[in-house]
């Protein structure tokens, strides 16, 4: 037999030997770059990071979920800062960013600071009481730059955690302004304009009105929420979204079933979808990011995607134009009335790990608009924020001008992705489940509701 | 320091890379150096000094974090309040859970029966034929290529608009003098799971033939001879002769890809995401412990795991005894 | 065939084996009915197709017609055209560096290999030629903690590792791989060695052989085709592991290997089948390359000679 305690001991010592091995090594890894003559030539274009003061020798990890092209605009937007404060910025995107956060936060291993893609993950890891404050720097940037609401979705309990770094605003319709207008169509205003365009595009027979995608791998299901967040907003009101979101009226509310029921009116249809893909039920086996193409072969007029849809037309094909005399072009999902504006929009937030000076200095450098202006000018397109400091014309491409338009018009009604705010039992669990089982296995509008509403947590 | 932990060039990590199994090395020849020692030890040393390395290194990572678990499981989704078996009944009351479960043991009981079965019978096809490396690595491939990668081959033969499947049933239809359209493959319950089974079992019979090839090789060649010579024919000598030879390694075989298969849930994952009734509890699993960062009924489900397994772990047991009363 | 084998030379074997063996296969050639040689082929179609499917499309340059037309279409002589190496080109251009994952990959699992594979046969050893309480149940316990799913070891061992400072280094890696593909290596290897005759082991201990010695010298070459076998499935998964990297070591150029590279080039918005169809079959040369150089050591008769009557 053999004795555990000598295992144990032995153990003991390795682990006691790799404790010295990592005290020896944590102080010589945190050399930044050297800030040398160069830096001096540079002394115009960091006269707006003097505030941030001198971080030389310092290092802030950030962890995100955007990697290649994505990852690299977001590096070279700080590229500045950290040349000018000294401070290096040690970057990672993972696309398993959302399943390993909580675990690095919970093992001690969190990053200084954490770029979280949804709210809903801030609470997650809020709970752990491992996420610093927001720091005053922060909080006076996001009073001054972002409205209230925008302040809420970072702040959990009473207390501002997070600030908005970009958004997505996501109710807007692709179509062909071509095929538009050799069939006389016109940009509907009203829902019930879009409607009858719908019924008018079917009746004419050369395509489907709609053509509609909700894979999304373990996401599957995504996209089909949204469409619901629309119609509830315009069908059940801005009160009853937020009571719906917050759990006040249950999911499945009379309200929210006829705002499901409109829905389905356009695209749980077979006159009305979809195009060049299949039936109702393709629906559910198409995959997002391919489902706006038949517009591009004249099989299908109408794709309802958010702004940031943009770069899927050109990876489909660099030649394609996007713009209003382009190849395909947007309108906003219109409301109820013509004088509505309802929108439906996303974000992403930052949450600081650490309270170290350079980790509050960088926080407060990405809620500025210098920060925002930077990622505009790395961006070619694809982003936008709701940072009201950021020049507008730095934006590259028109779809994100337009969006940027919306998220700053007054007078737009907008409200948070309600599945983003949800307990992630719902808003990444049934939600999406339900509204794929609505496509893909016909359940009923009534059943879905149900059922979602049976899932809530209690 | 920063060579033994942070190496930055190609060459440092290689050079890192040697100096690690160096140290591996001299450690391991130190253990058995000491086991050599003339000098005369009590009996109990010898298998500790055989066992103790590996031993510690699983009682580390993996005995510790099941206990963990365990614990969790009894534990409310922050992991801070005892909940006692709150997350088992919650499990166990799911709507879905009855679905989870038929799926699990249809996984369970399907892949390891038919991926062994395809298996060997392939390894003992080919062996000894001119085509023999040719057609082992064509039945290994599936093995080598990653689970993404799987998945898009996959998407391909069931997508119902370019897929293999689809094409292959209604060019059959057509034969017939029928017209149909190729229905959503992976959307109908319950055929769906036995789809994504296929898949499954595709990928594990490359390692039940690579196992129960080289157990086919380990008989020694008198045996086979003298069999031949009594008259035997092929088959004969399969089945009297081959199978219960590498009985055990069989037995290995079936046990391992049940386990395998039990908690895997990447195919099931990136095929069908758990919807139209084809999860099962690996996925669910997943989903609990880091969708909805549920530690407890996410450890609960883990540990659901290890009793569906418990009847495979008796039957080894049996085996155990049997071929000890053998030897 | 085998009588190349250089560790057939420890065990005495009768002469004119290899006659022997020329006459089996010979009687096997006769004896295998058509219908068996039917059944290979179509395994082995079946197993091929699809991935030959997955061949051709990483060869088509036309994003489109991945996701609209059939593979074997692009095959019709008539859409020889759409052929290109677009796909391999943006997979392994420079931006990539998937020469620096390379290396990280390849510094991963060699020693992950290694040491699981030394640790293992040494316990199974201890497990199949060593007498001591409590043995089977040990054994059981042993290689029941193959159902233990990684996901659960992931916050207490990494809990672990950020205590020793070690967190984000290529020795965590190591470990965790080693310990996680101890209980199969340990099953397997046990198994294999359990065949072995007792009589080889009893002779040489009754020449006063150690432990050590009959591990060495007796054992150790008879489980050639063994280890063989486990190190090519400990290699694959260690070579196509994301899981243990990501949570261990992060995905950062210095540690991440090829797997981690691979999955983030599908890009955020997914879907990108034309890179990952290329991807996949970059990720398989490795592999399939061990599988055929590991082939060499599936060999036959080692145990020849050694099984009395």
């Amino acid at each position: 037999m053999f004795r555990p305690t000598r295992i144990l001991a032995a153990l003991a010592a390795v682990v006691w030997l790799a404790g010295l091995t990592a005290c020896g090594q944590a102080q010589s890894t945190t050399s930044a770059p050297e800030t040398t003559t160069e830096a001096e030539g540079a002394d115009a274009a960091c006269a707006a990071y003097a505030q941030y003061g001198d971080l030389a020798g310092t290092k802030v990890t950030v962890y995100a979920t955007f990697i290649d092209q994505e990852g690299s605009e977001y590096e070279s937007s700080w590229a500045q800062f950290a040349e000018c404060t000294g401070a290096e910025i040690a970057y990672e995107g993972s696309r398993d960013f959302e399943a390993q956060l909580p675990v690095r936060v919970e093992a001690g291993a969190a990053p200084d600071i954490a770029i979280l893609p949804q709210p809903g993950l801030l609470r997650t890891v809020a709970a752990t009481g491992k996420v610093k404050p927001a720091p005053a720097a922060v909080a006076a940037n996001v009073d001054k730059y972002w409205s209230a609401s925008w302040k809420a979705y970072g702040t959990v309990d009473g207390t501002f955690y997070a600030a908005p770094l970009g958004a997505s605003a996501k109710s807007f319709v692709w179509y062909s302004p071509a095929m538009f207008a050799d069939a006389g169509y016109t940009i509907p205003t009203t829902w019930d304009e879009l409607t009858a365009l719908t019924e008018k595009i079917a009746a004419d027979g050369k395509a489907k009105p709609w053509c509609v995608g909700i894979e999304s791998g373990t996401a599957t299901g995504w996209p089909a929420t949204d469409w619901v967040e629309d119609a509830v907003l315009r069908f059940a009101g801005g009160d009853n979204y937020d009571k719906w979101i917050s759990h006040e009226i249950p999911f499945n509310d009379p309200s929210i079933l006829e705002s499901l029921t409109q829905m389905g009116k356009l695209i749980h249809d077979e006159k009305y979808v979809n195009a060049g893909i299949g039936d109702v039920q393709s629906i559910a086996a198409e995959p997002w990011t391919d489902a706006g193409y038949p517009i591009v072969d004249g099989q299908c007029y109408l794709h309802r995607a958010a702004s940031f849809y943009q770069t899927n037309w050109t990876t489909l094909d660099e030649s394609l134009v996007v713009g209003e005399d382009g190849d395909v072009w947007a309108f906003p999902l219109p409301g109820l009335t013509a004088d509505s504006k309802p929108v439906i929009g996303g974000g992403d937030f930052v949450a600081a790990f650490s309270d170290r000076p350079e980790v509050q200095a960088f926080q407060a450098f990405l809620a500025s608009p210098e920060w925002a202006n930077a990622k505009a000018t790395a961006t070619p397109q694809g982003w936008v924020t709701a940072n009201s400091g950021l020049d507008a014309t730095l934006l590259k491409s028109p779809m994100d001008q337009l969006a940027f338009s919306v998220l700053a018009d007054p007078g737009v009604e907008f409200r948070f992705d309600g599945s983003d705010l949800m307990p992630s039992e719902v808003g990444a669990g049934s939600f999406w489940k339900e509204m794929t089982a609505y496509f893909a296995q016909d359940k009923s509008a009534a059943d879905v509701l149900a059922a979602i509403e049976s899932s809530w947590p209690k | 320091m920063d060579l033994l932990l942070h190496p930055e060039s190609p060459g440092d990590k290689l050079l890192l890379m040697v100096i690690a199994i160096a140290i591996f090395v001299g450690v391991t020849g130190a253990i058995l150096g000491l086991l050599s020692l003339p000098k005369r030890m009590p009996r109990w040393v010898t298998p500790l000094g055989f066992l103790a390395p590996a031993v510690a290194a699983v009682c580390f990572g993996l005995v510790y974090p099941a206990t963990v678990t365990v614990g969790n499981s009894f534990k409310d989704r922050a992991g801070q309040e005892f909940i006692g078996f709150g997350n088992y009944v919650q499990a166990f009351t799911e709507g879905q859970f009855l679905i989870v479960l038929r799926n699990s043991v249809a996984w369970v009981v399907l892949v390891p029966v038919l991926a062994t079965a395809l298996g060997l019978a392939y390894a003992a096809l080919v062996d000894r034929t001119r085509f023999e490396k040719m057609a082992k690595t064509l039945m290994f491939l599936p093995m080598a290529i990653s689970m993404v990668g799987a998945s898009i081959i996959w998407k391909f033969v069931y997508d119902n608009k370019v897929g293999l499947l689809s094409e292959a049933y209604v060019g059959l239809a057509a034969l017939f003098g029928q017209q149909v359209t190729a229905p959503q493959w992976l959307m109908n319950a319950p055929a769906n799971t036995g789809f994504l089974i296929v898949v499954m079992v595709w990928i594990q019979a490359g390692f039940a033939m690579t196992v129960l090839s080289a157990a086919i090789k380990a008989i020694p060649d008198e045996i086979n001879e003298a069999a031949l010579l009594d008259g035997l024919t092929a088959w004969q000598l399969f089945r009297t002769i081959t199978v219960p030879m590498i009985r055990p390694s069989i037995v290995v075989v079936l046990t391992t890809v049940a386990m395998t298969s039990l908690k895997a849930f990447d195919v099931v994952r990136t095929m069908t995401g758990g919807n139209y009734d084809t999860s099962v509890i690996a996925n669910e699993f997943y989903t609990q412990s880091f969708t909805n960062q549920n530690k407890g009924l996410g450890a609960a489900l883990a540990v659901l795991l290890f009793v569906i397994i418990i009847p495979v772990i008796v039957y080894n047991v049996r085996q155990l005894r049997k071929s000890e009363e053998v030897r | 065939m085998a009588s190349k084998s250089p560790t057939a030379r420890w065990i005495s074997r009768p002469p004119g084996l290899t006659r022997a063996e020329r006459r089996l296969v010979e009687a096997k050639n006769r004896l295998t009915s058509p219908w068996a040689s039917a059944l290979a082929l179509v395994i082995a179609a079946l197993w091929t197709v699809p991935t030959f499917g997955l061949l051709v499309t990483s060869f088509r340059g036309n994003r489109r017609d991945i996701t609209s037309s059939p593979w074997w279409e692009a095959l019709a002589p008539a859409n020889w055209g759409g052929f290109s190496l677009a796909n391999y080109e943006t997979a392994l251009g420079p931006q990539n560096k998937l020469g620096d994952y390379f290396t990280n990959s390849f510094v991963v699992t060699l020693p992950s290999v290694l040491i699981p594979i030394t640790l293992a046969l040494l316990a199974a050893y201890a497990f199949a030629w060593t007498e001591f309480r409590g043995r089977n149940i040990l054994f059981i316990a042993v290689f029941s903690l193959q159902v233990v799913p990684l996901q659960v070891t992931m916050i207490p061992l990494l809990t672990q590792y950020v205590n020793w400072g070690l967190n984000g280094t290529y020795w965590v890696l190591w470990l965790s791989h080693a310990m996680f593909g101890l209980p199969l290596a340990i099953f397997l290897l046990h198994n294999f060695m359990r065949e072995i005759p007792r009589e080889l082991v009893e002779a040489a201990r009754v020449d006063g052989a150690g432990h050590v010695q009959v591990f060495l010298r007796v054992i150790m070459p008879l489980m050639t085709p063994a280890i063989a076998s486990f190190a090519i499935f400990q290699f694959l998964w260690v070579w196509n592991d994301l899981l243990v990297a990501l949570a261990f070591a992060g995905n950062t150029p210095e540690v991440a290997p090829l797997t981690a590279r691979l999955s983030d080039m599908v890009g955020s918005r997914g879907s990108a089948w034309h890179l990952l169809s290329a991807g996949a079959f970059i990720s398989m040369v490795v592999p399939v390359a061990v599988f055929l150089a590991l082939q060499r050591f599936f060999v036959r008769g080692l145990l020849a000679g050694s099984v009395k009557g």
